[in-house]
């Protein structure tokens, strides 16, 4: 089944998704950045020095690893699992920060700032940097500095200026305030390299272009390895870049199922969760309309995940799209089953996989028992888990005492 | 009409419009009423009430925390209005209401301009709405004859200005500089070329705001445009004096008499 999809439309649409919600200052800014976007789009040169760069620097292709024993253990469905835990740096971000550090030399940009939440995107953004030779602020909430504080020390030891948050709800959705506030005070010189497909056009279309080499390596993986394509996509969804990496080039498959896995915290029902598609209404937040978490006088509500980078009442606008027309089925996982997730796939697997990626693995330990023998899914397993292992140690802790 | 007869009524006085701004309900929406008539009384032209908003990407720390405070206070859209509607009762100065979109989105866009009419707003302007995305929200805004005000930047191309003027109604907000709100000692003010080039597509007022904090500043900005704009210098005295709303009126009144003789052109 093959359907045209062609989005986002010339000013950023996906339907009534997306667009360019942001103050007259960035305009112009946001305009050349979508020109020269186009520009390297077709420029071969351009896409070899990308190309060379994902391959002999952050080490791509990633395997698809056939989850033998994870598969045999729930006994059900064929689980691969796309392994951007073995990319430089250790998560899918740095696909995209290669892309955008690449598009920003070519602009002459002397300067790179970045948001970040489990300081995956940071690390990413600091390593391009130093590459590259660049400038780098990095802007982290107070709260995400402490649950992540290993990626904080990273981001130092490249080379880049940290700054943590104090306002708001001191996590990512405050760090992105500050990034914006940042990149228009210094719009001239500065490149704002966005952490996903998020934000005002064109960096949802960008990001998601940039991170489509997930999926479009695992294609050709998984039909070596079955000779078919997939029955299930399954992929956590903070702002979503993981996902539409894995998804988009899938897009035109209609027979390939999607699943995206938000962060139900503390509960879906509760106060405290990360759940904008599921929970959210449609709103405007940081430059582009889509779901969003908040109240009913439009005040953006603070969101809850035990995820850093999942821990955002937005999401990206394709996704709030592709909800909408069925295209893509959306779950949530809380911070328990994450937990435990996390736990499963180190035991069983050998593999510590962030606790972001570790919603995805919840929602397949859920459902692959229940899938016939012959089907086969692919988890995006978006990056590896070792900034993760002194926040979780800690609650492991708490929750031991809890039971004594 | 009330802003258009203000800038001619002070065209023939030879003053700039002296623009204040202030965020609704920081400290209270009642102080919030009696400051509005403060500033009045005290020579401002038009005054710009700022809706709170929990992400204000476009402000410095001085509205960023009036904008928290207004929050905690239980100010929102609904209760603006109503109060503006109360306002309306004791003066005809105009009402910009300066915001972000999604508060307007969400309280639905022809519902608010209805109400924002019948309470006596006079026109809104969403610092996260440029032209292009801004075509509903206009046209709810026309069927009640409100003004939809747009920012110019130093960053602005001559298509955008051709757009922004195309759009624009009441008056033009020229940022001053690339950043966000907040008071800034030392202007730049190469704002010439800008202004000319704003010229040759609109008749439009001209208003110049970011930034703006001592009299020298009205003075030099009411000789090149035809509004000064005033915001986080006034904010800070809300900040400072706390709930002592008696100081505040006090500050904000002397220091608004000062910007508003600075507005008279030489
Ligand atoms: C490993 C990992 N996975 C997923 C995410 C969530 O981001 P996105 O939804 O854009 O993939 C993050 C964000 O920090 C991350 O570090």
């Amino acid at each position: 089944m093959q359907t045209n999809y062609k989005f986002p439309d010339d000013l950023g649409h996906f339907g009534q998704f997306g667009g360019r919600y942001v103050s007259e200052t960035l305009i112009p800014a946001l305009l050349e950045l979508e020109k020269s976007y186009i520009e390297i789009k077709n420029d071969k040169g351009f896409q070899k020095e990308v190309s060379h760069y994902l391959s002999e620097y952050v080490g791509r292709p990633t395997p698809l690893y056939f989850a033998r024993s994870m598969t045999e253990k729930l006994g059900g469905a064929k689980i691969y699992l796309k392994r951007e835990d073995l990319a430089h740096t250790g998560a899918h971000k740095i696909n995209n920060t290669i892309g955008q550090g690449l598009l920003a030399a070519k602009m002459n940009k002397k300067r790179v700032i970045a948001e970040t939440g489990a300081g995956q995107h940071g690390v990413a953004t600091a390593t391009v940097a130093a590459l590259l030779d660049m400038e780098c602020e990095v802007y982290m909430g107070l709260e995400d500095t402490r649950r992540q504080s290993l990626n904080v020390f990273r981001m130092k030891l490249l080379g880049a200026n940290v700054k943590g948050v104090s306002s708001g709800t001191q996590t990512l959705k405050d760090a992105m305030n500050e990034a914006m506030r940042d990149w228009v005070t210094n719009v001239r010189d500065t490149f704002y390299i966005i952490g996903s497909v998020a934000g005002p056009h064109p960096y949802p279309m960008m990001v998601r272009d940039f991170q489509s080499v997930i999926g479009h390596e695992a294609k050709k993986q998984i039909i070596k390895n079955e000779g078919k394509l997939p029955d299930l996509l399954v992929a956590c969804v903070g702002g979503g870049s993981n996902a539409m990496g894995l998804f988009f080039p899938f897009i035109q498959d209609r027979d390939v199922k999607k699943i995206g896995v938000e962060a139900a915290g503390e509960g879906i029902d509760t106060n405290r969760h990360s759940a904008s598609i599921s929970k959210g209404r449609v709103g405007v937040l940081h430059g582009s309309k889509t779901y969003v978490l908040q109240d009913e006088n439009g005040l953006v509500k603070g969101a809850h995940s035990i995820a850093a980078g999942l821990d955002y009442p937005g999401v990206g606008p394709e996704h709030s799209f592709l909800n909408d027309e069925g295209l893509i089925s959306y779950t949530s996982v809380n911070d328990t089953e994450a937990l435990d997730a996390f736990k499963y796939l180190s035991e069983v697997e050998g593999i510590i996989p962030a606790l972001e990626t570790s919603h995805a693995v919840a929602h397949v330990i859920k459902i692959a028992p229940k899938m016939p023998k012959d089907s086969v899914i692919v988890i995006c397993l978006s990056g590896r888990g070792d900034k993760d292992i002194l926040s979780v140690n800690e609650y492991f802790e708490k929750d031991e005492k809890m039971h004594q | 009409m009330r802003i258009k007869s203000k800038f001619n009524e002070l065209n023939e006085k030879k003053k700039a419009a002296l623009v204040t701004f202030i965020t609704a309900g920081d400290p209270s929406l009642k102080d919030t009423k009696d400051i509005v008539l403060k500033l009045e009384s005290s020579g401002a032209d038009i005054i710009e009430l700022g809706i709170p908003f929990s992400d204000p990407m476009a402000d410095g720390p001085a509205i960023q925390l009036a904008s928290e405070r207004a929050i905690k206070s239980g100010a929102t859209l609904t209760k603006i209005l109503k109060l503006v509607k109360a306002i309306r009762k004791q003066t005809q100065i105009p009402i910009i209401l300066f915001g972000y979109y999604n508060p307007f989105f969400i309280y639905g866009l022809d519902r608010f301009a209805k109400d924002a009419k019948k309470a006596g707003v006079d026109g809104v302007l969403v610092v996260d709405l440029p032209p292009e995305e801004s075509y509903e929200f206009k046209r709810s805004l026309n069927k009640e004859n409100l003004d939809l005000v747009f920012l110019l930047a130093p960053t602005s191309t001559s298509d955008r200005i051709k757009l922004v003027s195309k759009n624009c109604s009441g008056f033009i907000y020229l940022v001053s500089v690339t950043g966000v709100t907040g008071q800034r000692p030392n202007m730049n003010y190469s704002l010439q070329p800008l202004i000319s080039e704003i010229r040759k597509y609109s008749d439009l007022p001209i208003g110049i705001g970011f930034g703006v904090s001592s009299s020298k500043q009205a003075e030099e900005i009411s000789n090149i445009a035809d509004a000064v704009i005033v915001g986080s210098a006034l904010v800070r005295i809300i900040e400072k004096n706390g709930n002592n709303i008696d100081t505040v009126l006090k500050e904000m009144g002397d220091f608004t008499k000062q910007l508003s003789k600075a507005c008279y052109r030489v």
